[in-house]
């Protein structure tokens, strides 16, 4: 079965036509600019307050070695 | 309305990029994990009548103990009684959900700590929030399961890290917004737990919006399954879950999940006062402190770790780790408060604690693996009431037998001795019930291929 979500895989359908080169060539480069943003934005949103989260810890943590 | 939430309504067009999924996991259980955070209000609350001191209105640590065990009872419960419906509904509308009892349960919390109801807080947070837990936690699962065929335990991992980070997270900001709101006549907790039930609604909901379920038919690009030798521990057709609940293999991994929550559970609980008692006079409660936010990493690093592991070694081996490291650890902990070696308990500890996160993190994948991916959020759902009753019986085997130990003469120091081999004990059962899980009879199965299932050899 044809993987719609797949970056290089595309239906070619018997007897139809390929998608464009164009279509092809910007998904092969990876993710579009906005996935790119969203990317960066969602991930940086999740690690930020856990990076602070784990270093108040270690801050804590420091205690235990004094 | 209901369009927009339904599963329908977020298969993923093409060119969706699986790595979106798991931040909005990670956004679900770092909003949850404040649970485990949850005693940083215990000291507050029984003053929250005198504010600087202890009214004998105000109430008691044990009264304020049950407002967790609810909780987690109500997690287990929830997520047994809405696994099929939460794999049936999709992310989005269980992440909103789970965002609703949540944030709900703390703006309930917080009118009952405002008014001096416990009952309302036990209903908020315990009932209400404990809902919000269980089907928050189990949300995700079967979602980055779909999209991550390639690496199921990573991915669960990731989020089941989550929830582990969330106590990391929400210690801190307590403290630091219950400093901003107490003033001579409020120790701050009832503001604190609405700007943080608000917090989490926003959070929660926000990565609730950003789940996309796989298009039918979808495989990462270029991931090509390895045939499976026929008898391995893959399944080859899903297991309904009403069908999984009557397997051996169920109940099985449920000894396995339940023994190694309870020994590392009542631990937690009770690390600062068991550091001071054992190593009196060396251990203050500032390095006691120090201790408890070391198990914490540890529990939290030990969910990636491990879970990203058992994708290379396989489920099996990977808990069969867990239960011949974990009795050896346990009983060496007697050892160390014998010879006082703070930097072998330490240790003995710190590894105990990632394989107890280890254990949680790589269950789902466990359970994909022995019943299907298709019912799997709803046969870990149910998996859960395990958590709760490791919740209760954690605590009272640690608690309870040291108790017991001290009033029949038993030194401080060493009433904990007894508890350590019990749990020993505990973990070598659950080897030999790991050890007994074997694929599931072909009978029980649907007898469809799984979505994104492998070829099987003979």
């Amino acid at each position: 079965m044809a993987n719609p979500s797949s970056v290089k895989s595309s239906r070619v359908d018997p007897g139809g036509t390929p998608p464009p080169l164009g279509h092809l060539a910007s998904h092969a480069a990876g993710p579009s600019g906005g996935q790119l943003v969203a990317l960066v934005l969602s991930w940086v949103g999740v690690s930020l307050p856990l990076a602070w989260g784990v270093l108040e810890t270690l801050r804590k943590t420091m205690a235990l070695f004094q | 309305m209901s369009s927009l939430l339904s599963k329908e309504h977020i298969v993923a067009r093409p060119g969706f990029n699986r790595w979106l999924i798991p931040p909005c996991a990670l956004a679900t259980h770092l909003c949850i994990g404040q649970a485990y955070a949850i005693s940083v209000f215990n000291l507050p609350l029984t003053q929250q009548l005198g504010i600087t001191k202890s009214l004998p209105e105000d109430w008691k640590l044990t009264e304020l103990g049950w407002i967790f065990t609810i909780a987690i009872f109500f997690l287990g419960a929830s997520a047994a009684v809405f696994g099929k419906w939460v794999q049936a509904s999709g992310p989005r509308l269980s992440g909103l959900v789970s965002a609703l009892c949540w944030g709900a349960g703390f703006l309930i919390g917080s009118v009952g700590i405002q008014l001096h109801n416990l009952w309302l807080v036990y209903f908020g947070y315990g009932v209400l929030g404990g809902c919000g837990l269980g089907i928050g936690y189990i949300t995700p699962v079967s979602t980055l399961i779909a999209w991550f065929p390639d690496r199921r335990a990573m991915a669960t991992g990731m989020a089941i890290m989550g929830f582990g980070g969330g106590a990391l997270v929400a210690s801190p900001l307590s403290v630091l917004l219950m400093k901003q709101f107490a003033s001579p006549t409020s120790t701050g907790v009832a503001q604190t737990w609405l700007v943080l039930g608000l917090v989490y609604l926003l959070v929660m909901s926000a990565g609730a919006f950003g789940y996309r379920v796989p298009a039918p038919g979808w495989k990462p690009e270029g991931w090509v399954p390895s045939p499976v030798k026929a008898g391995a521990l893959m399944a080859k057709y899903d297991v309904t879950p009403g069908r999984a609940i009557t397997t051996r293999q169920f109940w099985c991994l449920w000894v396995v999940l339940c023994f190694n929550v309870t020994a590392g559970i009542g631990v937690l609980g009770q690390a600062s006062a068991m550091i001071q008692e054992v190593f009196k006079g060396t251990i203050n409660a500032g390095a006691a402190a120090g201790f408890v936010g070391l198990l914490s990493l540890f529990n939290m690093g030990g969910r990636f770790i491990w879970a990203s592991l058992s994708d290379k070694i396989g489920r099996k081996a990977t808990y069969a780790c867990f239960f011949l490291l974990g009795p050896a650890l346990y009983a060496l902990v007697p050892l160390s408060g014998q010879i006082g070696s703070v930097v072998l308990f330490v240790g003995c500890f710190c590894v105990i604690l990632t394989m107890y996160g280890g254990g949680f993190a790589t269950i789902p994948a466990y359970l994909a693996d022995v019943f299907g991916t298709k019912y799997v959020g709803a046969v870990h759902g149910r998996l859960l009431t395990a958590w709760s009753v490791a919740g209760i019986l954690g605590p009272v085997l640690v608690n309870y037998l040291r108790e017991f130990q001290i009033q029949s003469g038993i030194p401080k120091y060493q009433a904990y001795n007894v508890t350590m081999y019990i749990m020993a004990g505990l973990l070598v059962i659950a080897f030999f019930a790991n050890l007994a899980v074997k694929p599931v009879s072909e009978q029980l199965t649907e007898r469809e291929p799984q979505a994104g299932g492998r070829p099987v050899t003979a």
